[in-house]
């Protein structure tokens, strides 16, 4: 006979046993304060950090490595507010049997969330031991120091002990109260430093580290043939050859859910080559030729997200208006997706590089008819992704697939054309603003209206999200798309202006229908948007005559805002900038989602006289993230946030006509290369006593503004219609000595 | 249809099994060898993330059929530091430079400079960007890595 406890209780009983394991030293902290990020959805301090009997320190987190260094700015946080060397910490992340449920890995929150988390915990989980040690020691606690999970009495006589010593092995069985204060900027050892990545290493020398380079002992090669076309759904196959052939272990179809297994990888591909050939597929609706005279015919949901009353009733002096453009981009990941599946009968476990891991794994569960604690979700790296890409699709594909074939673990491994043309792509989108200017230029009234479709289609626990979910037999309905709200937005993300502007409006036309699949792509609308904003504040500032720089600060109010901008252009000498002909020099402002970090880029370009090709000749940025805890590392990242956005808006538009997608390739879809790309000099403004503020995703809405602000300074040429091609600019020629 | 391909300084016998007569060299390191530092990045040569030496010369191992290679020398990142385990000028400058982000196109990258600076001793940075150029990288890390083969080149040439 068993008794059923109710968890209550049990937690009651923990909390009891670990007020007698923390000692009397504690009993004063009983009282509660909010838990800072992460913390305050999984308070459990055993969640966060384990202390083994060897010595070794576990830190165990929700948040996912994606190249961005986040376990490495972890593990700094971790090992300064604990005291133990970096070189002492197992961090484990992304497995949902594991790891504390800490969402999505995106959104440039993963410091502020987990960071904030992490260096709460840590300090707690020192407190506690310190005070058991005190305990043990008979030293009052004020009086230990801890070096490297060694705790000591630098009185001597005291004696020490060590963390490992001291509950090695056993559970710590506590909440985080709040109520232990973090160390100073002056006492931090890591957070704050360069802190090599403790990922590289391996990567450079080829250890498997990559989920792709996973070999479990039963693996197996899996692949999946998807509708040539969007919304094609499949007529007929005839699977007996391919069943035939070398190596095949097994063709699945369900529905429209075409798959093939074999024994080694060449056979597989070989497999899938010859069952795409045997299967008839029948088109689905025609494409929208023209995606964003197409946003803009669409019935949409209209929200006025930001309304300020002008005060003053004066009539402008002068009205302007714009129109901007940005076009499909994709992801794009060097790596197509891969994930390994395995099935044993009452466990599926899913290898995967998801950013959702936990609501992947959730909606992989109802995508099976499973519950939810029988499939296994781990992070494992992939190749980066910068948003929502094929990762949580190939996880379904190979979950369905190593069902299929129980007790083989099956490794789909996407193509470079699968990811190509069912990746879900940044979405196109329309943006228009109107502004009435005093005499002197300066904006009286701002009105600013968005068209777009979804930034947010993640799994979300929803199987109709994941590509293979739609295309089942019985298959699951793709939920009605949301736009994100307040504070982070999402269409809508940095629509708002942070100037001063005495009158604003914002106006966002959010389309549910996707005739693409769209999703989350590094910035969401923030890409757009802040294109937009800082494309028409400069031309604002060239119609009052006033330099873009001086037009900037004197409309900004925020001190951390002015100071990025006083930054960047002092670094880039904008004052003292030479003129050359066919060189341009543009700047661009924005604090991410209007809450995050602050970005300013300056670029200089050359623009080709006879082929019209822009080229970036130099970049500045200059980013204030609050207190910064890897400091190359952030700069890593915003460099490559520049040069990543510099690729989608030099080169970069999805190719479809109205039946296929044309960009299937790396000739269809080229990115930025070595010759293209120019040298980035990175300011950083630490502010080691401020809150952190998210980077990851700071330098993509400034980028394409500084270069179509830097293009029209070197043409006069004023391109609104992302990206800035050479075709773009001799259009604009043309138009211009047209219209002369 | 056995045949003997030789990676790294050691000798392989690779049986091909049936359908994987015309396997491509990516799928032998991969599949058969185990070996992890050529990725798939596109199958058709485009990224250069599969990018080995043949002979010291880079090659598109996505491409390349393996039968092709009996009698010559393949290298990979496996193979590139000396045997007892000390890294190659190349991957100690990556990890000084820290270059790379996500790193999955850094191998090919490491074994395109690799080719280079076989055949140049001390390249330009515009001899590199342009011996990189068909080499893909997503997350940016286009400077880091020109300023790691730099360091690595100077190492090199002391």
């Amino acid at each position: 006979m068993s008794v059923r406890v109710p968890r209550r209780s049990v937690l009651k009983g923990s909390l009891v046993l670990a007020f007698s394991l923390a000692g009397p030293a504690l009993f004063a902290q009983t009282s509660k304060k909010p838990l800072p990020g992460d913390l305050a959805r999984t308070p459990g301090l055993d969640a966060w950090l384990r202390i083994g009997a060897e010595g070794v320190v576990t830190l165990m987190t929700g948040k996912v490595e994606l190249g961005q260094g986040i376990l490495t700015a972890l593990g700094q946080l971790c090992a300064d507010e604990l005291d133990v060397e970096p070189s002492r910490l197992r961090i484990l992340s992304g497995d949902t049997r594991v790891c504390p449920p800490e969402g999505v890995t995106a959104g440039s929150m993963s410091i502020p969330n987990a960071g904030a988390a992490v260096r709460q915990a840590a300090a707690e989980v020192r407190a506690l031991l310190v005070s058991l040690a005190a305990e043990r020691l008979r030293v009052p606690a004020k009086r230990l120091r801890v070096r490297d999970g060694t705790v000591q009495d630098p009185s001597g006589g005291g004696g020490e002990i060590t963390y490992w010593a001291l509950v090695g092995g056993k559970s710590l069985n506590r909440e985080a109260t709040g109520t232990v204060a973090p160390k100073p900027a002056a006492q931090r050892r890591y957070a704050g430093k360069p802190l090599p990545r403790l990922d590289l290493p391996a990567k450079l020398t080829g250890e498997a580290r990559f989920v792709q380079d996973l070999r479990p002992d039963t693996l197996v090669h899996g692949r999946v043939v998807r509708a040539p076309t969007p919304g094609a759904s499949l007529v007929a196959v005839d699977t007996q050859k391919v069943s035939a052939m070398p190596g095949v272990l097994k063709v699945v179809r369900d529905g429209d859910f075409l798959g093939v297994i074999a024994t080694r990888e060449w056979q597989t591909v070989k497999a899938a080559a010859a069952l795409a050939l045997a299967a008839r597929w029948k088109d689905g609706a025609p494409l929208p030729v023209d995606p964003q005279a197409w946003l803009l015919s669409q019935p949409s949901r209209d929200t006025v997200i930001h309304h300020i009353e002008r005060p003053t009733d004066v009539a402008p002096a002068r009205t302007l208006e714009a129109t901007y453009r940005r076009p499909y981009q994709m992801h794009a990941s060097i790596g197509p997706s891969c994930a390994v599946a395995a099935w044993d009968g009452s466990t599926m476990t899913v290898d995967t590089h998801s950013q959702s891991v936990f609501e992947t794994s959730e909606a992989i569960a109802k995508l099976l008819g499973l519950p939810k604690a029988q499939v296994h979700g781990r992070h494992v790296e992939g190749s980066g992704c910068y948003g929502h890409n094929g990762a949580d699709d190939v996880a379904a594909d190979a979950a369905l697939l190593a069902r299929a074939l129980p007790g083989r673990a099956v490794r789909v491994q996407w193509s470079r054309e699968d990811e190509h043309t069912h990746e879900p792509y940044g979405p196109a989108m329309v943006t228009k603003v109107r502004a009435g200017v005093d005499g002197n230029g300066d904006v009286l009234d701002w009105d600013y209206a968005l068209w777009s479709t979804s930034h947010g289609t993640r799994p979300g626990g929803e199987p109709g999200n994941l590509l293979a979910g739609r295309s089942l037999a019985k298959p699951f309905k793709q939920p009605v798309p949301g736009n994100g709200g307040p504070p982070n937005y999402s269409a809508d993300r940095n629509a708002i202006p942070l100037y001063a502007f005495p009158g604003q409006q914002v106006t966002t036309h959010f389309v549910t229908a996707m005739p693409l699949r769209v999703s989350s792509m590094r910035g969401l609308g923030a890409y757009a948007n802040v294109f937009s904003i800082e494309s028409f504040v400069d031309e604002l500032a060239h119609a009052a005559g006033v330099d873009p720089a001086a037009y900037r600060l004197r409309q900004l109010q925020d001190a951390r805002a002015r100071a990025v901008i006083v930054r960047a252009t002092e670094r880039f000498g904008w004052n003292r900038f030479e003129r050359r002909p066919h060189h341009g020099r543009g700047l661009a402002f924005a604090r991410y989602k209007n809450l995050a970090t602050y970005c300013a880029v300056c670029l200089e370009v050359f623009v080709d006289p006879t082929t019209h090709a822009p080229r970036v000749v130099r970049a500045v940025i200059a980013a204030d993230a609050g207190e910064v805890v890897n400091p190359d590392g952030l700069a890593n990242q915003l460099e490559g946030g520049l040069l990543q956005s510099l690729s989608w808006s030099l080169k970069e538009a999805v190719r479809h006509d109205a039946r296929r997608i044309l960009s299937r390739d790396w000739e269809g879809y080229p990115i930025l290369t070595f010759s293209e790309a120019p040298p980035v000099d990175v300011q950083l403004i630490d502010r080691p006593e401020e809150p952190f503020l998210g980077a990851g995703e700071a330098s993509q809405g400034p980028t394409p503004a500084a270069l179509a602000n830097a293009v029209f300074d070197a043409t006069g040429l004023r391109v609104r219609d992302l990206p800035v091609t050479s075709q773009r600019l001799e259009a604009l020629r043309r138009a211009q000595g047209a219209g002369q | 249809m056995a045949f003997t391909l030789s990676v790294n300084g050691t000798p392989h016998i690779i049986e091909p099994g049936e359908g994987e007569e015309d396997i491509p060299l990516l799928y032998v390191l991969r599949d058969h060898l185990r070996l992890n530092g050529a990725k798939y990045g596109c199958g058709v040569g485009q990224c250069g993330a599969c990018t080995v030496l043949r002979d010291g010369a880079p090659v598109r191992s996505c491409l390349v059929p393996a039968v092709s290679l009996r009698g010559r020398e393949v290298t990979t990142l496996e193979g590139l530091g000396a045997p007892e385990g000390t890294l190659h000028a190349l991957q100690r400058a990556f990890l000084a430079e820290q270059a790379g982000q996500c790193a999955y196109c850094i191998p090919g990258m490491i074994l395109s400079a690799a080719g280079l600076l076989r055949q140049k001793r001390s390249p330009t940075e515009a001899d590199i960007r342009t011996a990189l150029d068909a080499n893909l990288c997503r997350c940016g890390s286009h400077n880091r890595i020109v300023r790691a083969v730099q360091r690595a080149a100077a190492e090199l040439a002391e």
